[in-house]
């Protein structure tokens, strides 16, 4: 079966109220006169350098201690990892698994799966189109829930205060895990999944200059 | 027949309104699955009094305490703006940013955007600036995330109810209620009928 594309039909869908409309140069959307793209522009290299600063400081969010919680005791640091094991080891397993889905395995799976995406759609692979635009709505919509831990350290940081044994203290890790997930969510929204199936009328080729072949419409 | 063409936001997919079966409910886009657009109740009115309900919650979640913690006799509990201030001396001003952002900030301007353009499209006149209005709501759209903020508060109750006594806040009740309105609220927006509704308004 095939696909006919609005930009096959030199059309593009206006990115703000959803119109169709004629794609020209510095063409604007008739209703609402936003100016129309056929794809985001840059949208490639935007996602590019976003995933890779998450890469980046993915380390320092997993290694450094997100929180610090100082007692008669001495000072405990924690990581989210430790975080996990603690929440395991008293008993909380279903909390325990929530928390070790949202902070790490959601965070890692998020970057890999949109790097996958974006080396597919540069080497441009149609056959993987689906399997694609499936795991990106995926991305879209669990992206939010790794923002769990940064909600934990605010609360722990604001109850547990000199009134009482311990006080908590955010630690370095709460900044860049908080960066990495603001950082993710940015890449997944610069990236247009239209990309997916095919490039725009206005994607020129020298766009795309990171690509091994020039742009191939199916 | 509507000979208006759509085409899908996600895989360009150029389709006739016609040819998309199932007038009422969800539109699927047939070649990537992506949701084209969302029939729902044909009623401004409806949405207007949600986004009403939903502001008075945000307000009511934002004046009381979150949680609180009992130790040895000790009473402390924080609210959203008390964990920020916290976190802001705590010299993470960026994580007390994000907190309020997320939590408070975000899901204001989205409601209190979302009444000012359905309040006066609701009695047939165009709200001002609802072209830039409309695009700042959908940017905003993501960042509003009061359902992990729930979730995150109860990861951090069980965590201390070993060492204190913890107790329920009076916001968290308003936070759990303002995510079951939002959640309506997102089922029940159609953007597409809010523009509509636009066109025939009178200028």
């Amino acid at each position: 079966m095939s696909w006919v594309t609005a930009a096959d039909r030199g059309l593009a869908v206006c990115e703000v109220c959803g119109k169709v409309g004629k794609m020209a140069e510095n063409a604007r959307c008739s209703r609402c006169q936003v100016r129309l793209h056929s794809r985001k522009p840059h949208s490639i290299e935007r996602a590019w350098a976003l995933l890779l600063a998450a890469f980046v400081l993915y380390l320092p969010a997993n290694l450094l201690p997100i929180m610090e919680t100082r007692s008669l005791f001495g000072v405990q640091r924690d990581t989210i990892l430790s975080g996990v094991v603690y929440l395991w080891g008293s008993g909380s397993w279903v909390l325990a698994i929530i928390v070790f889905i949202a902070s790490i395995a959601v965070p890692l799976l998020k970057l890999l799966s949109l790097s996958l995406i974006l080396i597919g759609v540069q080497r441009g692979a149609p056959e993987q189109s689906l399997q694609s635009a499936r795991l990106y709505r995926l991305l879209e919509l669990i992206g939010r829930w790794s923002m769990l831990d940064v909600y934990v350290v605010a609360i722990l940081v604001a109850l547990v205060q000199a009134q009482s044994l311990a006080t908590v203290a955010p630690g370095p890790g709460v900044v860049a895990f908080a960066a990495v997930v603001v950082l993710s969510m940015l890449a997944t929204m610069a990236f247009d999944p239209r990309l997916i199936w095919g490039a725009g009328s206005d994607q020129q080729p020298s766009e795309r200059t990171c690509e091994p072949k020039p742009s191939t419409t199916s | 027949m509507n000979t208006l063409p759509i085409a899908c936001h996600e895989c360009d997919l150029l389709l006739h309104k016609a040819e998309v079966p199932g007038a009422r409910g969800v539109m699927l886009c047939p070649r990537c699955g992506a949701e084209l657009c969302r029939v729902g109740p044909d009623n401004l009115q409806f949405l207007l009094a949600l986004t009403c309900t939903a502001l008075i919650l945000l307000l009511l979640a934002n004046l009381f305490p979150v949680v609180g913690l009992n130790i040895q006799g000790h009473h402390v509990d924080t609210t959203v703006f008390g964990a920020a201030r916290q976190l802001w001396r705590d010299d993470t001003p960026i994580v007390a940013g994000l907190l309020v952002a997320t939590t408070v900030l975000v899901p204001l301007v989205e409601l209190s955007v979302l009444a000012w353009l359905l309040f006066p499209l609701c009695s047939g006149r165009r709200p001002v600036a609802f072209v830039p209005l409309f695009r700042s709501l959908q940017l905003a759209r993501p960042w509003a995330m009061v359902e992990v903020f729930i979730l995150g508060v109860l990861v951090s109750l069980v965590k201390l109810s070993h060492m204190a006594d913890v107790l329920l806040g009076t916001a968290i009740w308003c936070f759990g209620a303002l995510m079951l309105v939002l959640a309506v609220l997102s089922t029940a927006f159609d953007p597409r009928a809010l523009w509509q509704a636009w066109e025939e308004a009178r200028v």
